[in-house]
């Protein structure tokens, strides 16, 4: 394509290679295929406007996640408290809301746990093979072995309930996976010829592996990663739901939904909506990450 | 195959050794024992019962009597139920956690299986997206939520099941479906694939052309095939219906080991803490082991190593 006639100025070389290269690399090609995926859009964009209206939505709110209202009691759902409130009288939509930054940043930030020392563990493993290889790998074949949430649930109640320590936890619990796929990832990739090119340039290992390595295992990474975050999600809001997480009167949507269930029979709204947003996130996430599995062609991250 | 038992079984030693000790310690160090209450006993009181339970020993002392005791098989006396052992506790309780996990299990491959198959057979029908949908429900509504739903929905507005207990039959059915219905979803979008990619293969289409019926192929020729990635992940499976079993015991309040292992963590029972651990532990490595075994049988490639 020709230069726009407003810009003269720039070389006509320069314009085509950025043409050609916005047109074929590999990335901007699943950005396609992704757009086309109907579900996935769909849930890329519901999860958007969730964690927006997550991160803004409260400071537009006339209410607090604590204002408690005990002249009010349990409402059902109006026009004063969209979707009711809580048996203290607390409006169930802001802490539904202010429940949402914790259970998406507790997925985020443990993923992010999970994925760090997953990665740096598989392509170690991968990248070194032989004896480190089997030692490491054999780690994770027993750690697979270990009953993880018991120690995750023993933990949590020992060690008081806090967040960080949930990250951890949970993180701790969800890497194995990545680690035996980058692993699987790198030997094929140390087989390759510019990897080979790169030792031959006498590059570092360090170099090798997080510059021409990992960039090049990153889409099974993140597609592991998009389906990890449910996971995580669904972990915080198992121990929550088992009294182990965050403690009030802070909120996740575990908690919501435990005391919802704890008060349903009267004050059905307390677990249906909590439910709902929750369930259709996880919905969203894994069309997302499904999404982008058929996008990025990535068959390592199957099951 | 003998000599891959042999094997397998020395490496749980040291790993159930690891977990034991790990978890040993983990217990001690943590702030508050089970005999700190809310109403203080008298310092004589507490120094008896510190001695009574071994408890005034140097840590090490501890540790090596609990390692004796087990090495007999004797989990030692719980802390909060007096007069009660943890195995008399576990005994009791572990019964029902297993009948509530084997009926999860079974409903989870009833569904999980058929509706693989019919949705691999009728592929791009609306059979097959009714399935899928389905299954995908399963993956993404939590258990914590579809138990009090279901309750919510059969037992309070129906009126059909109790909301809780664990007496007659018909109180197995809403904690065993769900518990078993993630899995059956797993189970289901496995098998899915898992089928049409075997029946893509040459050895089905030559069984077609000799007129095999559909009902043989499917079943004798295909399923074995299609069943790997199933197994492969009825070990994971297995581990989440056990542990996954304690949040329907607290829903469903139903007396199994899962409810009263996380209340013996919250009341510092050491013994039953450590003892619910290490059943977990064996059970969890034992199945595994099956799962295995399982698979080689299912797919002679694969050796014993």
């Amino acid at each position: 394509m020709t230069p726009p006639p407003s810009a003269p100025s720039i070389p006509p070389t320069f314009s085509v290679v950025a043409e050609t290269e916005a047109g074929h690399s590999p990335w901007s090609d699943a950005w396609h295929r992704l757009g086309r995926n109907r579900l996935a859009v769909a849930g890329g964009c519901l999860l958007l406007v969730l964690a927006v209206a997550c991160i803004v939505g409260p400071w537009f709110s006339a209410y607090s996640y604590e204002d408690q209202n005990l002249d009010l009691g349990a409402a059902p759902p109006g026009a004063q408290h969209w979707l009711g409130t809580d048996t203290l009288g607390r409006d169930l939509l802001v802490r539904i809301l202010y429940g949402g930054r914790i259970s998406l940043g507790v997925g985020l930030c443990a993923t992010m746990v999970a994925l760090s020392l997953g990665v740096t563990y598989g392509a170690i493993a991968g990248f070194f093979g032989g004896k480190t290889d089997m030692f490491l790998m054999r780690v994770v074949d027993i750690m697979y072995a270990l009953p993880f949430t018991i120690f995750v649930i023993l933990l949590m109640v020992f060690f008081g309930r806090n967040i960080v320590l949930l990250f951890l936890a949970i993180g701790a619990v969800e890497w194995l996976t990545m680690a035996r796929i980058v692993r699987g990832q790198v030997m094929a990739l140390k087989k390759m010829e510019f990897i080979e090119a790169a030792q031959v340039l006498g590059f570092g290992r360090r170099r090798i592996i997080f510059r021409h390595m990992i960039p090049n295992v990153l889409g099974p990474i993140i597609v592991y990663a998009t389906l990890t975050i449910p996971a995580v999600m669904l972990l915080e809001a198992f121990l929550s739901f088992l009294g182990l997480g965050v403690q009030p009167p802070m909120s996740s949507w575990g908690t919501l939904i435990k005391d919802g269930a704890e008060k349903m029979e009267e004050f059905p709204w307390l677990i249906l909506y909590p439910g709902a947003i929750f369930s259709l996130t996880l919905f969203s996430l894994n069309f997302v990450g499904d999404g982008l599995r058929d996008a990025l062609d990535v068959r390592a991250a199957k099951d | 195959m003998f000599r891959f038992l042999v094997r397998r079984l020395l490496q749980t030693v040291p790993v159930l050794f690891v977990i034991l000790t790990a978890t040993f310690f983990m217990v001690r160090f943590v702030p508050g024992g089970p005999f700190t209450a809310e109403k203080s006993v008298a310092p004589e009181i507490q120094r008896n019962l510190e001695a009574y339970y071994g408890l005034n020993q140097p840590l090490w002392r501890q540790y090596l009597d609990y390692l004796g005791r087990l090495a007999h098989g004797d989990l030692g006396p719980s802390f909060k139920y007096t007069n009660r052992t943890v195995n008399e506790i576990i005994a009791d309780k572990l019964p029902v956690s297993l009948e509530l996990g084997a009926e999860a299990l079974v409903i989870a491959l009833a569904l999980g299986l058929t509706a693989g198959i019919v949705a691999a057979l009728r592929r791009n029908t609306w059979i097959d997206y009714a399935a899928s949908s389905l299954a995908m429900t399963g993956i993404c509504v939590p258990t914590f939520v579809m138990g009090p739903l279901l309750v919510l929905l059969f037992a309070i507005q129906l009126g059909w099941l109790n909301a809780s207990g664990w007496y007659a039959w018909p109180d197995r059915l809403l904690p065993a479906l769900t518990l078993g219905f993630v899995y059956a979803a797993y189970i289901a979008r496995l098998t899915r694939g898992g089928m049409l990619e075997v029946l893509h293969q040459d050895f089905i289409r030559t069984a077609r052309a000799k007129g095999a019926s559909e009902i043989r192929i499917v079943f004798h020729h295909a399923l074995r095939g299609a069943l790997l990635p199933v197994v492969s992940f009825l070990g994971p499976a297995i581990a989440g219906i056990l542990t996954g079993s304690f949040v329907i015991e607290t829903i469903f309040q139903i007396p199994g080991l899962g409810r009263e292992f996380v209340n013996s963590a919250f009341n510092r029972d050491y013994t039953l803490v450590l003892g619910t651990v290490i059943l977990y532990a064996t059970l969890l490595i034992a199945l595994n082991l099956a799962v295995d075994i399982v698979l080689v049988w299912l797919n002679p490639r694969l050796k014993f190593e």
